[in-house]
């Protein structure tokens, strides 16, 4: 204990200056004095000139610690400069100075003398490290090196680490320091008190310690970790219904992307596009066309893909009203087939034109990585994206049909086209700009879709039965319905994908709808009234 | 008799001629040309054939409910394919312990999975007459739960056609899993014989063709039987005026019910001629696309004259099988551009132009007839 004593003496000395010494470093001579006294001396004292290393405040020390730990730390015999290996392969090694960090060249294996290091040093050192890491100015590497030490606190660590908590700021930094501690309590000595710290704990380093504790041949400590575990399992399960429903969510905001163009086209306007999925896709290889154009701005790339999408797809869609659609009007039967046909082209299309493969979208940094909530729930930043993304459509969309004039244009044609016309309503002309406007938002689908799944000339065709039933589901001719629908649906398939698995669960959903539509044929939110009819 | 009626129809006549004729020739130019004369069929061909004879099969089975019920199924590859499966594994069941692994009862495919025993619904499959009653059983059944459910809720049209996609591309997902117990992925293959027939032999093959052909008789004129009777003409007042029908007094959903039913049943029996033939099902026979490929047969041939459903299926799929040897590419073009232009050039089909032929031949169009037309 004597080293350990006055190590954390000394550490406290220097923890009580270490804000004015942060950035400190001792002058050269110095540095060379305590590096030449860490060459020169025996195994026994060098902890002592470890200590002094660590306690000088200098910046360079880490450098220097962990080089010596790794064996890397070294003298040129010749000129005394104190060095830092950086390759020691072949016959001249690569090195560069420990005290001003320049590059000295190759420098001959024979003229560089490492300083040794033993094992009981090395797991020394580890500690040492970490507590200069955790007195590092910068918040993120504290956070990181009090992570680290959950379930590898030490004798000499855990004398410190009160003093430690004291003087932290961060209170995340806090809240580890305080876990490490009390993993170390509950684990070495036993002590109940240090329990009641890590029942809200996510960490499995705790939980494992709780686990061992709740083992133990004390009663009243088995007791105490049974009931902290208890209360993880709760915090835990929570978290699972947390991220169960965010998946939910995502796949459902995927659905109703998708599906919302249809309940436009569809829905509104009552026209069966079965070429709906390849709109889709078509807006997903203008995001991956857009990329080509704009090598290395994959970001800026992905936000001129919104518009584009939606113009792309939209005037596709456009063209396939004006040569094929309009012609079949009040034959939805033959729209379907016809439609069906189209959607077969475009995929063939694609495949000859493009590749038959799938083609590689990147994902922005910005969308790439994911939140970390707490250490047992992370959500995927792009799918936060894309309900985002959902949303905002559908709020356009309402915002579109309630409040503008093509809006009530729209649902004038579509509820009594004769009357409509004899009010002077233009009704081609809203066809025309409501189909764009359906197509439109399946390419903005395919933009978002780009970023979460494969871009190929299959894209569009896996959507479409989910498309029509997600609308289905909802109620023809009713968005707040389709929005219901997919989002509920989703949320249903990710329910049951733990204990179905990923292809019954998707078979249970499809059974589902069938049988709901025949419960009620309509859809969750029927229309009522005059817009029913026909 | 509602089953002879169609006997005396000079089109029945007609087109059974044919039929026949056809079964006839090919089967003589099998048999008694020498293999290097130009009019030899091969006994390729004549599989190939009896092919394009089940998909017309399946044709006619959905020409009776789209043509004449009204109803646009998207579904009835589910159909054709539960009969196919069944067959298959009546066939799976006769191949005995001549399989890979050499088990006595368990297919290859099951050995493989590490399956100690036969599941239930595959026992009884190794006597003939028990498949071929599953053959009309498996989708007469799904059939009939599924209409009655949907015609008794009146989900007709549009929604229909949707939930008959959804049907088929369910059960497709179902089959794919190898826990269901039919072959997974691969499906059912590697048959051997077929009521102690050997597969391989050009015998067995023009056998099954001939009974391919007899099966497509009997299928149409029991169609025609079906379409030529009081329910038929119910079942088209059905297709044109639903409500109406409905308020006249009939029940409705009884004969969409059992049209569909039989419908169903006729499907199935192509699927279980079909298997034998190619020699494999597998869970692809339930995808959505080809069920809607079907549809464009009876659309190219003409809807609701069933033999315009024969004469689309054969077509279609000559053309694909040229297609598909010289520009594979091409073939979904092709198909694709079939669906777009039949809808909206040729609503009649191939038949329709016949009967304007035929018409303009005969008489020259009245006022009265044209506004009927």
């Amino acid at each position: 204990m004597g080293i350990t004593g006055s190590l954390s003496r000394l550490l406290l000395v220097c923890l009580l200056l270490w804000p004015a010494m942060a950035t400190a470093q001792v002058d050269d001579s110095e540095a060379q004095q305590l590096l030449t006294a860490l060459a020169e001396s025996s195994f026994a004292e060098k902890k002592d000139v470890v200590n002094r290393i660590a306690g000088s405040g200098d910046e360079r020390a880490r450098i220097w610690l962990e080089a010596f730990a790794a064996n890397k730390l070294a003298r040129i015999e010749s000129t005394g400069q104190f060095v830092i290996v950086l390759s020691n392969r072949g016959r001249d090694w690569d090195v560069e100075s420990a005290t001003t960090g320049e590059s000295l060249g190759e420098v001959s294996r024979r003229d560089i003398d490492t300083i040794r290091v033993n094992n009981s040093l090395r797991s020394e050192l580890e500690s040492i490290l970490s507590v200069i890491d955790l007195k590092s100015p910068n918040e993120d590497s504290r956070l990181t090196a009090a992570r680290a030490l959950r379930g590898n606190v030490d004798d000499g660590l855990a004398d410190q680490l009160p003093d430690l908590i004291e003087a932290e700021t961060a209170s995340d930094v806090r809240l580890a320091l305080t876990e490490a501690l009390a993993i170390y309590q509950v684990e070495e000595q036993g002590d109940r008190s240090a329990v009641a710290v890590l029942s809200g704990s996510l960490n499995s380093d705790a939980r494992a310690a709780l686990q061992n504790a709740a083992r133990s041949d004390d009663p009243a400590l088995a007791a105490a970790a049974n009931k902290a575990l208890e209360s993880i399992e709760q915090k835990l399960k929570f978290n699972r219904a947390a991220e169960t429903l965010y998946f939910g969510l995502s796949l459902g905001s995927v659905l109703v992307l998708a599906a919302i163009g249809l309940a436009i086209t569809f829905g509104v306007m009552g026209v069966i596009n079965m070429a709906h999925g390849e709109l889709i896709m078509l807006g997903a290889y203008t995001t991956w066309g857009m990329q080509q154009l704009l090598p290395g701005q994959p970001g800026l790339a992905l936000i001129l893909s919104i518009p584009a999408g939606f113009l792309v797809a939209a005037l596709a869609g456009i063209a396939i009203e004006r040569t094929v659609i309009q012609h079949l009007k009040g034959r939805p039967l033959e729209t379907l087939l016809a439609t069906f046909g189209v959607s077969l082209i475009l995929q063939q299309l694609v495949r000859t034109v493009i590749s038959p493969l799938n083609r590689t979208v990147i994902t922005p940094d910005w969308m790439s990585g994911s939140v970390m909530i707490n250490e047992a729930l992370s959500l995927t930043l792009n799918r936060m994206y894309v309900i985002g993304f959902a949303l905002v459509v559908f709020a356009g969309l309402m915002l579109i049909m309630r409040k503008t004039r093509l809006g009530l244009e729209v649902r004038a044609v579509t509820q009594n086209r004769a009357m409509a016309r004899s009010m002077g309503i233009k009704a081609t002309k809203v066809d025309i700009l409501t189909f764009g406007l359906g197509s439109g938002v399946a390419g903005l689908a395919g933009v978002a879709l780009s970023q979460i799944t494969n871009v190929g000339p299959n894209l569009g065709q896996n959507y479409i039965i989910d498309s029509f039933m997600v609308v289905v589901f909802g109620g023809v001719g009713n968005l707040w319905g389709t929005l219901l629908a997919g989002l509920s649906l989703g949320t249903i398939n990710q329910l049951l994908e733990p204990w179905a698995g990923a292809v019954l669960a998707k078979i249970l959903v499809l059974v589902f709808i069938i049988l709901f539509i025949q419960k009620r044929p309509k859809g969750l939110f029927p229309q009522k009234g005059r817009a029913a009819e026909g | 008799m509602w089953l002879t009626r169609p006997l005396q129809e000079r089109s029945t006549q007609v087109f059974l001629g044919v039929l026949f004729a056809a079964l006839v020739v090919v089967s003589a130019l099998h048999l008694f040309m020498p293999e290097d004369s130009a009019l030899y069929v091969s006994s390729y061909t004549v599989t190939l054939l009896g092919k394009y004879l089940c998909y017309a099969l399946l044709a006619v089975a959905v020409d009776l409910v789209w043509g004449y019920l009204g109803i646009l199924s998207l579904g009835h590859g589910a159909f054709f394919a539960l009969g196919g499966y069944a067959m298959g594994m009546y066939l799976m069941r006769q191949i005995g312990d001549r399989g890979v692994y050499g088990h006595p009862t368990l297919p290859d495919f099951m050995v493989f999975l590490n399956w100690q025993e036969l599941p239930w619904y595959w026992h009884g499959f190794d006597m003939a007459w028990f498949a071929f009653i599953m053959v009309l059983l498996a989708p007469g059944l799904l059939a009939l739960v599924f209409g009655f459910l949907a015609f008794r809720s009146r989900v007709t049209g549009v929604y229909l056609s949707i939930i008959t996609q959804a049907l088929t591309f369910a059960l497709m997902l179902a089959f794919f899993r190898n826990e269901m117990g039919f072959g997974g992925n691969n499906g059912l293959t590697d048959f051997k014989d077929i009521l102690g027939f050997d597969l391989r032999t050009d015998a067995t093959r023009l056998g099954l063709f001939i009974a391919t052909g007899i099966a497509l008789a009997i299928g149409y004129v029991i169609c025609r039987g079906i379409v030529t009777s009081k329910l038929g003409r119910v079942s088209v007042a059905c297709r044109d005026a639903e409500a109406r029908t409905r308020f006249l007094g009939y029940r409705v959903e009884r004969v969409q019910l059992f049209v569909f039913v039989v419908s169903a049943m006729l499907a199935g029996v192509a699927g279980a001629l079909y298997v034998p033939q190619v020699g494999i099902i597998n869970p692809s026979e339930f995808s959505p696309l080809f069920s809607i490929e079907i549809v464009v047969w009876v659309a190219l041939g003409g809807r609701a004259t069933l033999y315009g459903a024969v004469i689309g299926a054969i077509l279609v799929n000559y053309a694909k099988t040229v297609f598909t040897g010289i520009m594979p590419d091409a073939w979904l073009f092709a198909l694709g551009g079939l669906f777009v232009l039949v809808t909206v050039f040729l609503p009649k089909g191939i038949a329709g132009l016949l009967q304007k032929r035929k018409k303009a031949e005969t008489t020259e169009p009245t006022p009265a007839q044209e506004a009927t037309a």
